[in-house]
Order: structure tokens, then C-alpha cells, then sequence
């Protein structure tokens, strides 16, 4: 999101879902929809079957690349060459929207020049897209009047993530694709309430509504809103930094709510170890996860079945959740907790319900100035949404972005951390399928779709397996330089040869035991999940 | 776009030019009984209950798929349009076993429904006597009996037109004919592209297609329904959770255009994926670990316990030795307290989430 607040001055999908349809071209790019988002997977096949050029660029043959006018495979980790291929072409073949790079954006020149080199001969060889393709794909988006991107974790979990999505955001502007229905930059969500734990302060940079903890104003703002004398004028860690903090001591009280880090974060016996000598683990959860088990307290919460609540989605809209069934046993909604904890370190925080507490996000959350649960049970509202009678935002920087002119970034081809070699031969890409969720706490835990997908399994390319002697269903072991999984073989045509596929979902064969934690992208810090070189053998 | 004029039942109804029959009785609710027809789905005309009468030719007009001719008069209830919906009924009951008593769509069946109405109690051609089709239901997720289906096709319209998997569609001729996934099979079976979106159970209008976990856990009129927010992706389905003795029997479809999934589509995990909520591994209490071990404490202890910990920590190496992570699965409401908490009780801005995994 930090690539897009830069370009555009905020950090969401810019249009709405049911835009879709609206859209004479869609480019998907990072985001295997069909099984991450399966419902726009579904809306985004409908549209290129009633006649939107459907463009898709990925590593693997995902299901919307049979859907496709045209699909491309680009090498993991090779997104800014591609996309600033596509960028020359467009530039060459003068399908730029000149008036719209000239009123409402800046900075563009610089770009211009640094586009020249990505000549579609140069950039074949960086990604392996041939070049006639890369020339063909940049005329199906660029020639459509209103033509949208959708991406996803694809595009954000590498070293050059923040680069990758103001390229992206780059390619949008180019062709005057921002602000306008049926268009935009749309970065699907991979979680119910991600935006609502962004806007509300989920972040350690900020304050709800995008308020910079380093603002003397707004710090000053919410000292008086929660009457506290002086609140932290620093920024603080993000994840994988406070998990790294606590290992080496320097956090000693760490407390995880409703995450499950072992199964989600990168390098598992380093967070294993980090986590394990931290000096005060608590956890707060479902289950005992394989983060609970680690922790020195653990607090049993409801689920989102058996509270009142909000959700925001990924285009910007405040959902309620209803209470359906009681919470089990003692199990708490998650913020009685804190408020008890609160008021037993002398901070007084006292709600009598849900309702309340977003009757207070409303005054001190500008974005979410006009939500409140009697509108939002009668009206769809999405965000901004600044007072009671605004009617909400469907699509964002219509006639000017958030923060004035869109802003152009230079961006050149960063080599991903690591690279196939003799020893760890293969490149091995993470990701989601449709039937499991993130750590799996849940759907492994939910008899139907467990029974019918079991067992961890990864990708491997036909030419592969002959070469590796291995049959669809056997054992493999994977190892990276960080340790070794066991888990199903299935031989494939969707992954290139020399690149294998490993959903995270399975705790007895984590994925994320294999992948890189040490190098983060620089500004959005975060891991570089989709590169990381592994070998492949046969148990 | 122009309009005309249109009487029914001798009031008078303006609509569009595009308009059929069934859209002018609708907007002055004057209810036609439907069994193949949905508003999100193309036009089938095929089950022919929603007959009327053409007041001047006495002809019988399927009102779903009959376009609106100006000056045009209707009448939906006629001894003639009684009479031809009772025979479709009869014939449809021809082919359809008499199993409503342990039927999963008892009282969820718009066939029984109109039955019932129409007073078919002895139908001219007898009933089903004994299935001539194979019972799918090796998958775990949806059972499918053709020998409950009416070929309404509006499953087959659902999965093509809006969830556009191409999973199910009409095989054989005649008395033959079914809906099926390709050579015959299971849903989900190795040549099958079903992807257990669940939508063409909630468009069965009998009890064709059933959802399997469901299956004797209670009838439609004793579950309390809840709509909320799916727990899963981003896209923010509305769902309506079906709930019987504080437990969760199925999830059902909302159809709102307003709503992010405006024909009540679901993928697989949010239509299947909730009996983790009442999984025998819930946390029920809260837990101290104490010499490795975790025991099970009382809130009190717990919490007293947390507190005077992490008040410890901020005393003696201050705030920003605290550092939590909140939650993308947890509420927004959740998501501002918590970090309220840390900010304003504990002095530390180290709170994040999994947005960068």
C-alpha cells in the first residue's frame, strides 16, 4: 500500500468490485483471482466473455489465462521489466493519454527516459515474455477506453514490492486509467478486514485514517480525544521487524491477536526462535495455534460468527457482522479483553457496545466520518465517506487524486535475492488455493473442505518431474537454504520449468519454513515470498 | 427507452418496451407462480406454471418469456390458466418421486409449494415409482438427485452465466434427459470443473441438489437466519448464516444489487467453510502457561496476571519494548481498541498486522 499512497496519495483499490463489468479491458497481474478472490475471479471471466480484452501476466497458467485474449509467464520477481516494457510500447505506439499525464500528474518526463532502454527485445530477456507478446499485451490494455488492473500478493510479496505497485501505479496513469469508472489500480485484499486494520490504525506508522504518529498535529489530536498526557511520537515496527526485535530481546512483551505467524511469516525456525525466547508471549485466539502453543498466556476469543462488528472490504465498503451463534465456553470478543487489561494498567476504556466504540472511531477517523451502524444497515457506504450526508466513494481521485497530482516514480528491474543455482535449482513461488485459508486454522479445521483437499502438495513442471524422476503423488522433500519440507508431488503444465508452486495453508508442510525473512522491501517491509531458490527431490 | 401500456387483471400498468409479461405483474405485486425463472439469470421459459391468459385470443402465454405488446390484456387467474398449471404440475409430479417426508427440501420446495396450492393431491399419471438415476454424492459438499430435478435448468444457468465455471449442463433427450457434470460423474470428479460455489443449490427449486453437511441437521422453517459478512477473502460477500440450536447448518445466498456479491455468490470456503466455529478445539477458557505446561485459569487471574507483566515491562524498559500484532481477521471496532491500547495504555506504536503476508 505504501506504493500507492506515494503515487496517489492512498492506499486502497481505487474502484469497486461491480466496476468490473465496466471495464472494456482488465489486465490481472500477481493475482491468481479464481482461488484467492474467487467471486471476482468469477465477475472478471464473465466480463472477458461478454467482450472486455482479458490480459494476464504470471509465472503460472492460473485459471483466468485460458479465459484470456492474451496470457503471458514472466519470470517470479521480474514485474518492472514487464511492466516497463509495456510502457515503452504504449509510449511508442502513442497510446499515452497525453492530456492526462500533462493536467493531472507529474513527473513523468523522468520515467519517459528511463522507459527507453525496456525495449521489448531487452525485456524478453529479463522476463522470458517473448517480445511480439509483450508488444500485443501492451496494445490489448493500452487501446481500451477504460481499462482496469487487478493485482494481489503476486505483485507486493518481493524485495522490490513497493517498486512493483508504482510501476503498476505508473502504467495506470500512462494511459489516463485513474479516477475514471470501470478503470483504476485495484489491489485485492487478501483477508476479510486487511483494509479495516489498515484504516483503523493497524499499523505502526500510523493513527486510524492515515494519521502519521510523526505528525505532531494528530498525535496532539488523539492525546486529547483518548486523554492520554503523551502518546509515543515514534513510529514502531512492523511485523516481521518486532518478531526479529523480540527474538534478540530488545521486545520483551509481545502480544499476537488473532494471527498465526509460524504458518504465515517467513523463515519458520527463525520465527520459531524468536518467539520462543521472547520474554512474554501472549496470544489471543480460536485455537491454540502453532503461535498459541508457544505463548506464556492465551485468551480464548469469539469468533466472527458470534459478535456485532464491522468489516471493511477490499473496495473501501463498511460491513456489519452479526452475532449468529454464542461464543464457546468463557470466549471473549477480543476488545472486552483489552478493555479489561486497560483498565487494570489505570487506563479507563469502557464500551457498553460494538456501536459505540465506531461512534467514536467516527469522530477522530476523517475517512469514516459519516458511517454509523443505523446508516450503514439501511445504505452501502465505502470510504471516504466525511460526513453524515455524503453518500460514500465508489471509485477514488475522480478530477484530482487524494493529495493533487498523481506522481510518476522511476522504477528499473531489481534482481530478486536469490537466483537459482547448481545447488537449490529451482525457484519456488508461494501462494493461496482455493479451498484453505492463510495458517489453515480455520478451513483445516472445517470437515468438508478438509476431507476434499487434505494433503500439502507443491507444483512441479512435467519436463521436471521426468528429469527428477518423480510421479504425480509421490513424496518430495523441498529444501532452501533455510530447511527442508515433505509434502505431494503434482506434476503440472501451469508452471514453467525450473519453477515450482507451494501453497502455505498446510501446517505438517509449511511453506514458509523454506522462505527468505532477512531481506525486506525497503519501504512497505515486506518478505520476498515469491522468490526463494529451493532443490527438489524425491523421497 | 419508450413505454406502453399493458392491463392486468384489469389494472392498467405502464412498463418498458422490454418489458415480458411477469415484469408488469410484478410491479403491481400481482404474484405469478415461477419455477424456472430467476431475475439474475437469462430467460428458459421451460416449466410453463407461469401461464396466463390472453384476455382476447384465450391463448396461454408463459408470462417469464412473453415480450409486452401494447394494449395488451391479461388475466392470471382463469379456470383455463388454473387448469393448465395444475396439468404442468402433474406432469412434472409424473416424473418425481413421493419422498417429501424425508425429502431435505421439505419445506424448502417450491414444487411441494405449489402442490400444496394447487391441490394436486391425486396427480392423473401417478408419481416417480422407483429412480431411474444414480444418486452423485461421492463429494463432500453437495448431493445431487436427478431424480428430484424438474429441468429447470436455472443450476445450469447459475454456474454458466454467473459463476461461469461451465461445471453442469443438460445430457441425453427425453425422459432421459438430466443435468450432469461431463461423462456422467460426481461433481468434482476428475474431469469436472466444479468448484463447489454452492449457487446452484440455492437456485434448486426442489431438492434436486442439497448441501451435504447440512443433510438432517434441520428443516428451512426451524433455522434462524443471520446475515452477516464472509470471514474469508476481502471481496466482503454478504452471507446469510442458518443457524439451529446455537449451531451453524448451512450458509445461504442474499441476492441485493447492491451488495459486492450481487447474485449471491460464494466460493467454496464460505459456503462450506464454518464448522470450525463450533470445532471441539475452541479455546473455552483462558490459559497460564506454568512450568511449561498450559493450565486453565480463570479471567481474573488471566488478566490480572497480562496486566501486571506488561506493566512491569513499560516500568522498567518502557513502552516501546511492547509490541503486538492486531488482526485482519478481527473487526474494525477490534482492530481501533487494540490499538488504542497499545498507544494510549502502553506507549508503544509497534502495532501491525499480517497486511504484508
Amino acid at each position: 500500500m505504501a506504493g500507492l499512497a506515494a503515487s496517489f496519495g492512498s492506499g486502497a483499490m481505487t474502484n469497486s468490485i461491480g466496476e468490473v463489468e465496466k471495464a472494456d479491458a482488465i489486465f490481472v497481474t500477481g493475482s491468481n483471482t479464481t482461488e484467492a478472490h474467487p467471486v471476482i475471479g468469477s465477475m472478471i471471466k464473465k466480463a472477458a466473455r461478454n467482450g472486455a480484452n482479458l490480459v494476464v501476466a504470471d509465472p503460472r497458467e492460473i485459471e483466468l489465462s485460458k479465459e484470456a485474449d492474451l496470457a503471458v509467464q514472466q519470470k517470479p520477481g521480474t514485474d518492472i521489466a514487464l511492466l516497463n516494457g509495456l510502457m515503452h510500447v504504449i509510449i511508442k505506439e502513442g497510446l499515452h493519454d497525453e492530456e492526462y499525464i500533462k493536467n493531472r500528474t507529474e513527473g513523468f518526463e523522468a520515467v519517459k527516459e528511463t522507459l527507453e532502454e525496456y525495449t521489448p527485445e531487452k525485456v524478453e530477456e529479463i522476463t522470458g515474455v517473448k517480445a511480439e507478446d509483450i508488444v500485443e499485451l501492451a496494445k490489448l490494455y493500452a487501446s481500451a477506453d477504460t481499462a482496469a488492473i487487478y493485482y494481489s500478493m503476486g505483485m507486493t510479496q518481493h524485495k522490490s514490492g513497493t517498486d512493483n505497485v508504482l510501476t503498476v501505479a505508473n502504467l495506470a496513469m500512462l494511459t489516463g486509467n485513474v479516477g475514471k469508472e470501470g478503470g483504476g489500480v485495484n489491489p485485492l485484499r487478501g483477508q476479510n478486514n486487511v483494509q479495516g486494520a489498515c484504516d483503523l490504525g493497524g499499523l505502526a506508522t500510523v493513527y486510524p485514517g492515515y494519521q502519521a504518529v510523526e505528525d505532531p498535529e494528530a498525535k496532539a489530536k488523539f492525546e486529547k480525544a483518548w486523554g492520554v498526557d503523551e502518546l509515543n511520537p515514534n513510529n514502531g515496527l512492523t511485523v516481521v521487524e518486532m518478531v526479529n526485535a523480540a527474538g534478540e530481546g530488545d521486545v520483551k512483551g509481545l502480544y499476537v491477536l488473532g494471527e498465526n505467524p509460524m504458518i504465515s511469516d517467513p523463515d519458520q525456525h527463525h520465527v520459531e526462535e524468536a518467539l520462543k525466547a521472547t520474554e512474554f508471549l501472549i496470544v489471543q485466539d480460536i485455537f491454540l495455534t502453532e503461535t498459541a502453543e508457544l505463548a506464556d498466556v492465551v485468551f480464548p476469543a469469539a469468533c466472527f460468527a458470534e459478535k456485532d462488528g464491522t468489516f471493511t472490504n477490499s473496495e473501501r465498503r463498511v460491513q456489519r457482522i452479526n452475532k449468529a451463534v454464542e461464543a464457546p465456553g468463557e470466549a471473549k470478543a477480543d476488545w472486552k479483553v483489552f478493555c479489561e487489561l486497560a483498565k487494570r494498567l489505570g487506563f479507563e476504556m469502557d464500551y457498553d457496545s460494538e456501536a459505540e466504540i465506531m461512534d467514536e472511531i467516527v469522530e477522530v477517523t476523517p475517512i469514516y466520518g459519516g458511517i454509523s451502524y443505523d446508516r450503514i444497515a439501511n445504505e452501502e457506504l465505502q470510504w471516504p465517506c466525511p460526513d453524515k450526508d455524503h453518500p460514500g466513494t465508489k471509485f477514488l481521485h475522480e478530477g484530482e487524486f487524494a493529495h493533487g497530482k498523481g506522481k510518476f516514480h522511476v522504477t528499473k528491474h531489481i534482481a530478486p535475492i536469490e537466483s537459482a543455482d547448481d545447488e537449490y535449482p529451482y525457484i519456488m513461488m508461494t501462494g493461496r488455493m482455493l479451498y484453505h485459508f492463510h495458517g489453515g486454522s480455520m478451513t483445516r479445521r472445517s470437515a468438508a473442505v478438509d476431507a476434499y483437499e487434505s494433503d500439502a502438495y507443491v507444483e512441479i513442471n512435467c519436463d521436471d518431474a521426468v528429469k527428477l524422476d518423480i510421479e504425480d503423488g509421490d513424496r518430495v522433500k523441498v529444501t532452501s537454504r533455510r530447511g527442508e519440507v515433505e509434502t505431494y508431488a503434482r506434476v503440472v503444465d501451469i508452471v514453467q520449468e525450473g519453477e515450482i508452486f507451494m501453497p502455505f495453508h498446510y501446517a505438517e508442510s509449511p511453506a514458509n519454513r523454506l522462505t527468505n525473512g532477512d531481506e525486506l522491501d525497503p519501504k512497505a517491509k515486506i518478505p520476498e515470498l515469491k522468490v526463494t531458490a529451493v532443490k527438489v527431490e524425491k523421497v | 427507452m419508450g413505454t406502453i401500456t399493458v392491463t392486468i387483471d384489469g389494472q392498467q400498468v405502464e412498463v418498458d418496451q422490454q418489458a415480458t409479461l411477469l415484469d408488469a405483474a410484478n410491479k403491481v405485486d400481482i404474484e405469478i407462480p415461477t419455477l424456472c425463472y430467476h431475475p439474475d439469470l437469462t430467460l428458459h421459459g421451460s416449466c410453463r406454471i407461469c401461464v396466463v391468459e390472453d384476455a382476447e385470443s384465450g391463448n396461454l402465454l408463459a408470462s417469464c418469456a412473453t415480450p409486452v405488446t401494447d394494449g395488451m390484456k391479461i388475466k392470471t387467474i382463469t379456470d383455463k390458466v388454473i387448469e393448465a398449471r395444475k396439468m404442468n404440475l402433474e406432469l412434472l409430479l409424473s416424473d418425481h418421486p413421493n419422498d417429501c417426508m424425508t425429502c431435505e427440501a421439505d419445506g424448502a420446495c417450491d414444487l411441494q409449494e405449489l402442490v400444496y396450492e394447487y391441490d394436486v393431491s391425486e396427480p392423473s399419471f401417478g408419481l416417480m415409482e422407483e429412480g431411474k438415476f444414480e444418486v452423485k454424492n461421492e463429494n463432500p459438499f453437495i448431493e445431487f438427485d436427478s431424480n428430484k430435478c424438474i429441468l429447470c435448468g436455472k443450476c445450469v444457468r447459475v454456474d454458466n452465466e454467473v459463476q461461469c465455471s461451465g461445471a453442469i449442463d443438460f445430457i441425453e433427450r427425453g425422459f432421459s434427459s438430466k443435468v450432469a457434470v461431463p461423462f456422467d460423474q460426481d461433481l468434482g470428479a476428475d474431469f469436472s470443473s466444479c468448484v463447489f460455489c454452492g449457487q446452484c443449490v440455492e437456485m434448486c427449486p426442489t431438492g434436486a441438489l442439497t448441501y451435504k453437511p447440512a443433510k438432517g441437521q434441520g428443516r428451512e422453517y426451524e433455522l434462524e437466519k443471520v446475515e452477516t459478512t464472509c470471514p474469508y477473502c476481502g471481496v466482503g460477500c454478504q452471507i446469510e448464516l442458518q443457524v439451529k440450536d446455537n449451531k451453524i447448518v448451512q450458509v445461504g445466498s442474499i441476492y441485493d444489487e447492491d451488495h459486492p456479491n450481487p447474485v449471491g455468490e460464494t466460493c467454496v470456503k464460505g459456503r462450506f467453510a464454518y464448522d470450525f466455529v463450533d470445532h471441539p478445539e475452541r479455546l473455552t477458557k483462558p490459559l497460564i502457561k506454568k512450568d511449561g505446561e498450559f493450565e486453565e485459569v480463570s479471567w481474573d487471574e488471566a488478566l490480572d496476571y497480562t496486566a501486571q507483566k506488561l506493566g512491569k515491562i513499560k516500568e522498567e524498559d518502557g513502552g516501546e519494548a511492547i509490541a503486538g500484532l492486531t488482526s485482519a481477521r478481527c473487526s474494525n471496532e477490534e482492530n481501533y481498541i487494540f490499538q488504542k491500547f497499545m498507544r494510549g495504555a502502553l506507549g508503544t506504536n509497534s502495532v501491525d498486522h499480517c497486511a504484508r503476508l
